[in-house]
């Protein structure tokens, strides 16, 4: 059972991130800041991270580029949930090695559909900066 | 031991050696490497001022008033201070327009009046006759004085000489001659004489040696040092009155007032000294030089006039020998025969100076002037015919030389006995004095009219005719005497003495008030009520512009001319060959090859006409120009439309001007508006970009939680129910957040509504308190309210003072730990203000933070623990709010300790109903 983790600091809507992944039969963990998703990445070793870009602490495009620096999680997933929409957060995002974005408010749908995507067998392995080009 | 041959030699050796410095100076300044160009000659050739009465008549003067012979030296040097202004802008005028003559000048003013030219001419000449029989008489005088060495003699009564005997009359001839070959030698009528200049300049350092030679022999030698002449004469009583100012006989104050104006006109319009001070000026900045060195010059020449006049009146106190001489009969009664020669030289220098460099001027005058413009206008047809002009000219000169000289003779006969030598320069500086309001005016007032100044000079000069003239004729015999005593026709108030009553002062501050009442009066009167012709307005912006304009002025010339008529109309004056070479110079440098070639336009015609004037006079150019110009006749109307379509471009490049100032500050305005507007488009994107993050926050709980629920139809009831409550609390964050954007955005554009009435800020905490008092019991904190017993008056919107309240409190209870908060209100007031503070012990701010919680969407807190609730625009909103009542919110803290938020008010002095 492949087990993600939710980085999100409002508790609304983590608490929908984490009955959605569950009702799909995931397992979740939550964390609340980015330093407590870093922690959380290395002890609990995801194969997913569905990751807020406004964390307090350490911000997702931080914890996302710590992460890929870390060649433990050679394997793990990034789906970044941005509330700006911007083309400059998507940029850096997917610069710092994000593999998949969902801007708020998403559809559930969606946001399973990626989480499902990502965590299939023979998807995209990262590979670096040309994943979206 | 002193023949009359020792004399005359000197004399001629002297005079010769003055020609072989100007024909030297000549030389030079044809090589182009002028002798006079420097502010030093210019300054001692100004010393032309200081004659034979300088010389001889000061200590005459000296001798029967005491200091009262000062004034004629103070006056200058006080002009002199005017001299940067007035004599500058002359020299300018006159370079310009190639004036020649006093006469010249003040015909060009006025429009290029020929009428104008001649009765300035007229003045000039009759008024400066007396002045240059002084000069004969003083020559002729010392001439027998020293022929009688080592006896002195005072000479007899001309009346008593046969013409042909008299020493005057010859030395009149003579120096006529010289007069003419010093001035009217060149071939080329050039107004300005370098030669004559250099000559003048050494003449002023002749008589100057002379006179500090005497003044040291008298005061060191034959007495002992100016103490003891001084106390010599301060044991007499009839001397020692001299020696206080306005002590003398005529030397009351008020003639002390008049004889210094009266000098300090004639500094300017004595004819020599506005050929030397203007036409022969090569460089307008000598001036600077000058206005101090000249000065200096006339305090040297008068340092020994007191000391030679006391020493006189010790050495011969019978009273036999005229103090007019004591000069040279102080060294004779010492038998010091070269000092007394060397005395002699130094007069006959100050004596020739004058003479040569007036007689000059007036001859210019008389020629260009008097002679000129009636001769070309009856004789034009046959003229233009005639040989080259320029010997004409030169003829014409000569005899005005030789004329005037002679009538000086004649005054000299006529007057000259009956008045010490100070008393007939007097005349003659008051006559000169009547040119003042004419140029000066013309200079300085450009509605100053050719009728104004005809009428001011002209009856300037009838009352200084009838004042001073007549009676010093009168006074020789030559007219009744009971005119004087009685007034024409026993008329007590015309008496020439005592016009209209007016009595108790000397002759010539007398003749002056009168004169110059009249002649002012007259030009301003005269000039107000009269209209200026075209030609006139021309010439009178021309003058009175003169410093400020630049560049050649064009003029407003119509009509048609060929360049070869023009050359050869200026041929005809200077000399073919000499107009060949200006007309080439010209038009080399309108890059022209030949002058045949050049047009014949506005410039062309105006340079001929300028260089003729430099020949002819202002007037007569003019006249000349025309005759071979077929000058479309330009109306009065015709030139005042140029004139105002001048001054309409001029208006119009001045409005283009401000204009341009305009849009110069507007682009400024505007490129700062446009940093700003940048500025404030980057804050609003920032703004945008925080307001639709923090929109989608609650957005997306909502959007999850309803598809959720949608989804999910056999959700349990506990769970439904907590996600619908997560919904509902959301669609509030959603709903309050909305109106705060809104509200922010209502106050900062101003567009919020404001209801101010005086408030009681303790009955606004006290419904702030009840509002809380349910939030405060939730969380279990207690609160302390501490109001003032006196009412505490604010000027403020009551609506809004609450938000800031109920702001304060609800921040309050949600940063305090539940069970263990306490806040306290405190409401205080001194002669200013009114402030609350609100306090609570909470987890307090840190430093660093303080500042950030009061900007939009920053928020503060643990972050370990939940997200604070709250917008993060409250405290933005009430630091507006409080802002706008004029007041201030800010905050205490230390992290940990609890924060204490504070904003005081104004207080209204209107008490609360």
């Amino acid at each position: 059972m492949s087990l993600v983790l939710v980085a999100e600091d409002e508790p609304a809507i983590a608490t929908s991130l984490e009955f959605l992944l569950r009702k799909s039969g995931y397992d979740t963990c939550l964390a609340r800041d980015g330093d407590a998703a870093l922690a959380l990445a290395h002890a609990r070793r995801p194969q997913l991270i569905v990751l807020d870009l406004m964390l307090p602490r350490r911000n997702g495009i931080d914890v996302c580029r710590a992460l890929r620096a870390d060649p433990r999680h050679a394997m793990l997933k990034v789906l970044m949930l941005t509330a700006r929409g911007g083309t400059a957060d998507i940029d850096s995002g997917l610069a710092a090695g994000v593999n998949s974005y969902l801007v708020k408010p998403f559809s559930t749908q969606e946001l399973l559909a990626q989480v499902a995507q990502l965590l299939a067998p023979g998807s995209v392995v990262h590979d670096g900066d040309e994943s979206r080009e | 031991m002193l023949q009359g041959w020792v004399i005359v030699c000197a004399s001629f050796a002297y005079i010769g050696f003055l020609f072989a410095i100007a024909y030297r100076a000549d030389k030079r300044a044809d090589q182009g490497r002028s002798l006079i160009s420097t502010p030093y000659v210019y300054a001692l050739s100004l010393g032309v001022y200081a004659t034979a009465w300088t010389f001889y008549g000061s200590v005459g003067r000296a001798a029967s008033d005491g200091v009262g012979f000062l004034p004629i030296y103070i006056g200058p040097t006080l002009m002199m201070i005017l001299w940067w202004f007035v004599v500058r802008k002359m020299i300018r005028v006159s370079k310009i327009n190639r004036l020649t003559s006093l006469a010249d000048f003040v015909a060009s003013r006025y429009g290029k009046s020929a009428l104008l030219g001649s009765l300035v001419t007229i003045i000039a000449v009759v008024g400066i006759l007396p002045y240059i029989s002084l000069q004969l008489k003083a020559i002729s005088t010392s001439f027998q004085i020293l022929l009688q060495y080592p006896d002195i003699v005072m000479p007899q009564k001309i009346g008593t000489a046969n013409v042909l005997n008299d020493t005057a009359f010859y030395i009149a001839f003579f120096l006529a001659m010289f007069t003419i070959a010093f001035g009217t030698r060149q071939l080329d009528v050039a107004e300005r004489h370098e030669g004559m200049v250099a000559a003048i300049a050494f003449e002023s350092l002749v008589k100057l040696i002379a006179f500090l030679a005497v003044g040291v022999y008298v005061t060191f030698f034959m007495f002992n040092g100016p103490a003891d002449i001084f106390s010599q004469a301060m044991a007499r009583p009839e001397l020692a009155v001299l020696a206080t100012p306005f002590g003398g006989a005529a030397g009351n104050y008020v003639s002390w007032i008049w004889l210094t104006i009266l000098s300090m006109l004639a500094i300017l319009f004595l004819p020599r000294q506005f050929q030397i001070a203007v036409v022969e000026n090569v460089d307008e900045k000598h001036l600077n030089k000058a206005v101090w060195l000249f000065p200096l010059y006339m305090l040297a020449i008068n340092l020994f006039v007191l000391p030679i006049a006391f020493g006189g009146l010790l050495h011969f106190p019978d009273g036999r020998v005229n103090a007019d001489t004591f000069v040279l009969t102080l060294p004779m009664s010492e038998r010091q025969e070269w000092l007394a020669l060397l005395v002699f030289i130094g007069g006959l220098s100050a004596a020739t100076g004058m003479v040569i460099v007036e007689t000059i001027a007036l001859s210019t005058m008389v020629c260009n002037d008097l002679v000129m413009p009636p001769l070309l206008r009856f004789t034009r047809a046959r003229y233009m015919q005639h040989e080259p002009l320029a010997n004409l000219l030169l003829d014409i000169r000569r005899a005005a030389i030789i004329g005037i000289l002679m009538l000086g003779y004649f005054y000299y006969l006529l007057a000259g006995e009956a008045y010490a030598l100070v008393s007939i320069g007097l005349i003659s500086f008051a006559a000169v004095a009547q040119f003042a309001p004419a140029v000066i005016g013309g200079l300085y007032w450009r509605n100053g009219t050719r009728a104004g100044a005809l009428a001011g000079l002209s009856i300037g000069f009838l009352v200084w005719g009838y004042t001073l003239m007549m009676p010093a004729f009168a006074q020789s015999g030559w007219a009744s005497i009971s005119l004087i005593d009685q007034g024409p026709f026993g008329i007590e108030l015309l008496k020439p003495l005592q016009l209209f009553g007016l009595k108790g002062l000397d002759q010539t501050s007398h003749a002056m008030i009168w004169s110059m009442l009249a002649n002012v009066s007259a030009y301003v009167l005269v000039s107000l009520l009269s209209r200026q012709s075209a030609a006139e307005r021309i010439q009178a912006t021309l003058f009175v512009d003169v410093l400020s304009q630049t560049g050649e002025r064009t003029g407003f010339w119509r009509g048609t001319a060929s360049a070869v008529s023009l050359q050869t109309l200026v041929g005809r004056f200077l000399g073919p060959a000499r107009a060949a070479d200006l007309f080439d110079t010209y038009a080399r440098s309108r890059g022209v090859a030949v002058a045949e070639e050049l047009d014949a336009d506005a410039r062309l015609v105006r340079f001929a006409e300028i260089q003729l004037a430099g020949a002819i006079g202002a007037s007569s150019a003019r006249a000349m120009v025309s005759s071979v110009v077929q000058e479309e006749p330009l109306g009065v109307d015709e030139v005042m439309a140029i004139i105002d379509e001048a001054s309409q471009a001029i208006a119009y490049s001045q409005k283009l001007e401000e204009k341009q100032a305009e849009l110069e500050a507007a682009t400024r305005d505007l490129r700062n508006a446009n940093e700003q507007l940048k500025a404030l488009d980057r804050l609003k994107d920032d703004f945008i970009s925080t307001v639709t993050h923090e929109l989608r926050t609650p957005l997306t709980s909502i959007r999850a939680f309803s598809e959720i629920l949608h989804d999910n139809p056999d959700l349990a009831v506990e769970e439904r129910a907590r996600f619908l409550g997560i919904l509902v609390k959301e669609s509030e964050r959603l709903t309050r957040l909305i109106n705060q954007v809104l509200d922010l955005a209502k106050l900062e554009s101003g567009a919020a509504e404001w209801q101010n009435v005086t408030l009681d800020l303790r009955e606004i905490v006290d419904a702030a308190v009840n509002a809380t008092s349910q939030l405060f019991k939730a969380k279990n904190v207690h609160l302390d309210v501490a109001l003032p017993t006196a009412s505490a008056p604010v000027a403020a919107d009551r609506d809004r003072l609450m938000q800031v309240m109920l702001n304060l409190l609800s921040n309050s209870i949600k940063f305090c730990e539940p069970g263990q908060g306490r806040v306290a209100i405190t409401v205080s007031q001194d002669a200013e203000s009114v402030r609350v503070d609100v306090r609570d012990n909470g987890v307090g701010i840190a430093k660093a933070d303080q500042k950030l919680i009061f900007e939009k969407f920053r928020q503060v807190g643990d972050t370990l623990t939940e997200k604070p609730p709250g917008t993060g625009l409250g405290l933005a909103i009430c630091r507006q709010i409080i802002g706008h009542f004029g007041g201030r919110l800010w905050v205490e803290s230390e992290l940990a300790q609890g924060a204490t938020f504070s904003f005081s008010l104004p207080v209204t002095h209107l008490a609360a109903d």
